[in-house]
């Protein structure tokens, strides 16, 4: 846009830089959707997103058929690659949730220009978090069975089942992030249905903005509404992961049986998410331009918080293994002794490199604020956060209490192909979504134009101007 | 605006603001000069503009409150019910009625009917959706969800005169006033 007084870097976290207007605010964020031509990247990610979907769709075919022996798990591994992909995937949604809910009622205005797409990431991942579990059934056709509906069997879930929470948390989390996400984008729907071209691009975007008009006393109720929605997303945040988390720590498989189970997760699912917004984030901001809206301080602050959360995780790594110890309880002792020596010792020691000893480099902001290195990071933290929940799950079970029931679990081509596929899926899912529908809220950063600059915000080419009259220096 | 041979009934007449503030300022003013009916469209929230036009009760935490309520109630009622009345079953000697254990359920569900109810009846409060509306007929309006701020004052207020009232809006130092036939 117009030259800016203060150079993008230095601006602050949430700020925009001098020269924008809300028309030009809206027209660079519309247009992404409206009239940039598709380019080879884009297309080429979506060709390759399609394919390794179908694989996907595939993998999962093969598996209603053959049902899942076709992967690795055999008891005493019965749990293996779906559930540990089902808690990566729906930890990575809770941090989406964190940015637009919890930075919302934390008065964090940085949130604005990335609360969209996080938002988008929660509900694609949760989606594909709520994949797994159900593939994992045995007879996936039938999980309607844990819905309480009356049945001809006459039976009813088994309330007092942490399986049964589950279904219940993931079920309403879903719901919710999808209610969320709609309500901050019913305005943005507006705009885009009034400066759509084409008439069946304005049918649609009027048909989702549902006639809103934005009066005062409609944005007032909204606002309302959607702190509210926000208030209620905070703790659903949390019992959600929470629960999860006691899918493992209600039964007595030394390794799965442990209080801290439930901040463990959650803050590992912060961590996690976090570290899937900036994977997000990074490329978009470059490939679309927006690194006037998505600025160094924004992403400086998403790797503090990352940061800081990862230091609970750490110490959450450090409570289990000193309470397994601690505990005299020679089972919890056996399991955490083998995790650090035994069979997966090596993949448990690529787990602490990449959540431990890789992220350390967070301490310097030069590394903050290196897209390139947090983008490589963000990647090591995935791979990390995926490695620990295949840990959580596969190294207690393989040894267990009794010695003649020992086992070892080993990926199939099956697991990794069911795993890959949802990547791509995923990815897939967010393509679709930078091209369909404004991926950064346009009514928040007019709100926040409009804070900066005051009533000099609508008129393009006035504000900087306004803005040094106001600083003089 | 097409000149029609005879007057067109008018829902209002509309007033464009380039910034907030002016909007802010007109409500006032018209506020002043007795009008009751009034209408402000904005781009965005703007802190403060509900307020001038005269307020609203807030009934949407109120709503969202009772949706938790009823949610909490049937989670746990859903719960109890299957448990005790309709299948009892003796679980480990664990009493049938085990409400720690079904406070989890009960809660996903409070959480789940408070969102809805806070979004279904923001949308009811709101009168949304509403596909068709006078003021969707002006091509200037589109411009409400954008960069533009208008201030609509109702045919239906008792003070409407198409053309003193056009007159007020002009001495708002509104960038035009327009027309909008019902």
């Amino acid at each position: 846009m117009a030259d800016s007084p203060t150079p993008v870097a230095e601006l602050r976290a949430g700020d925009i830089p001098a020269g924008w207007s809300y028309r030009s605010l809206t027209e660079k964020i519309t247009y992404i959707v409206f009239y940039r031509r598709s380019r080879l990247p884009w297309f080429t990610g979506l060709a390759l997103c399609l394919l390794l979907s179908l694989m996907f769709c595939a993998a999962v075919g093969y598996l209603l058929f053959n049902g899942p022996g076709i992967w690795g798990i055999a008891i005493p591994v019965a749990w293996g690659y779906a559930i540990g992909n089902y808690v990566w995937w729906i930890g990575m949604a809770q941090g989406g949730t964190f940015i637009s809910a919890v930075l919302l009622l934390v008065s964090q205005t940085w949130r604005r220009s990335i609360n969209r797409s996080a938002e988008a990431m929660t509900l694609f991942a949760a989606v594909m978090a709520g994949l797994f579990p159900i593939l994992h059934l045995g007879r996936p056709w039938f999980f309607y069975w844990l819905a309480p509906y009356p049945n001809k069997m006459e039976l009813w879930p088994q309330w007092r089942s942490p399986l049964v929470w589950d279904f219940f948390a993931i079920a309403a989390y879903l719901l919710v992030s999808l209610m969320f996400w709609y309500a901050g984008l019913l305005p943005d729907l507006a705009s885009m249905r009034d400066r759509a071209r084409g008439r069946l691009t304005q049918v649609l975007f009027a048909l989702a903005a549902l006639g809103w008009r934005g009066e005062a006393r409609h944005w007032k109720r909204h606002q309302t509404a959607y702190l509210l929605v926000a208030g209620m997303a905070a703790p659903l945040v949390v019992s959600v992961h929470s629960v999860v988390s006691l899918d493992y720590a209600i039964g007595n498989t030394p390794g799965f049986h442990s209080t801290i189970f439930p901040p463990y997760f959650v803050a590992g699912a912060l961590f996690s998410g976090f570290a899937m917004v900036l994977t997000l984030l990074i490329p978009m901001r470059r490939f679309f331009h927006l690194e006037e809206l998505i600025t160094p301080a924004i992403i400086d602050n998403m790797a503090k918080v990352m940061f800081a959360v990862n230091w609970v995780l750490i110490y959450s790594y450090v409570a289990e293994t000193f309470t397994n110890f601690y505990s005299g309880d020679p089972y919890e002792r056996y399991m955490s002794l083998d995790r650090l020596t035994g069979l997966y010792a090596p993949v448990y020691w690529i787990q602490i490199f990449c959540n431990v000893i890789a992220t350390q480099v967070l301490w310097w902001r030069w590394a903050r604020r290196n897209l390139t290195v947090l983008f490589i990071l963000s990647l090591v933290i995935q791979l990390g956060m995926w490695i620990e929940r295949f840990i959580i799950t596969v190294q207690p079970l393989h040894r267990d209490f009794l010695p003649s029931a020992w086992g070892a679990f080993s990926p199939t081509r099956w697991d990794w192909l069911t795993l890959f596929g949802s990547c791509a899926f995923f990815v897939l899912l967010l393509l679709l979504f930078v091209r369909l529908l404004p991926a950064i809220s346009i009514h928040d950063l007019r709100g926040q134009l409009h804070e900066q600059y005051g009533s000099s915000a609508g008129k393009p080419g006035q504000q900087s101007g306004q803005r040094s009259a106001e600083q003089p220096t | 605006m097409n000149s029609h041979p005879e007057p067109v009934r008018l829902y209002g007449l509309l007033a464009e603001f380039d910034s907030a503030d002016a909007l802010l300022q007109a409500v006032y003013r018209a506020r002043e000069a007795g009008f009751h009916r009034l209408e402000a469209y904005s781009p965005f929230s703007i802190e403060g503009l509900d307020e001038a036009l005269g307020g609203t009760r807030e009934y949407v935490p109120l709503i969202t409150l009772g949706g938790g309520v009823l949610g909490a109630l049937i989670g746990y009622f859903l719960q109890w019910y299957s448990a005790t009345i309709n299948y009892p079953i003796n679980v480990g000697g664990r009493p049938l009625d085990s409400w720690p254990a079904f406070l989890p359920v009960t809660f996903e569900i409070a959480v789940l009917g408070a969102a809805f109810a806070a979004l279904l009846g923001m949308l009811a409060l709101n009168g949304l959706p509403r596909l068709m509306h006078p003021l969707f007929e002006l091509e200037e309006f589109r411009r409400a969800s954008s960069d533009r701020f208008f201030l609509c004052i109702c045919s239906r207020d008792q003070r409407f005169d198409p053309q003193a009232t056009r007159g007020f809006l002009d001495s708002l130092g509104a960038l035009a006033v327009l027309e909008v036939p019902e």
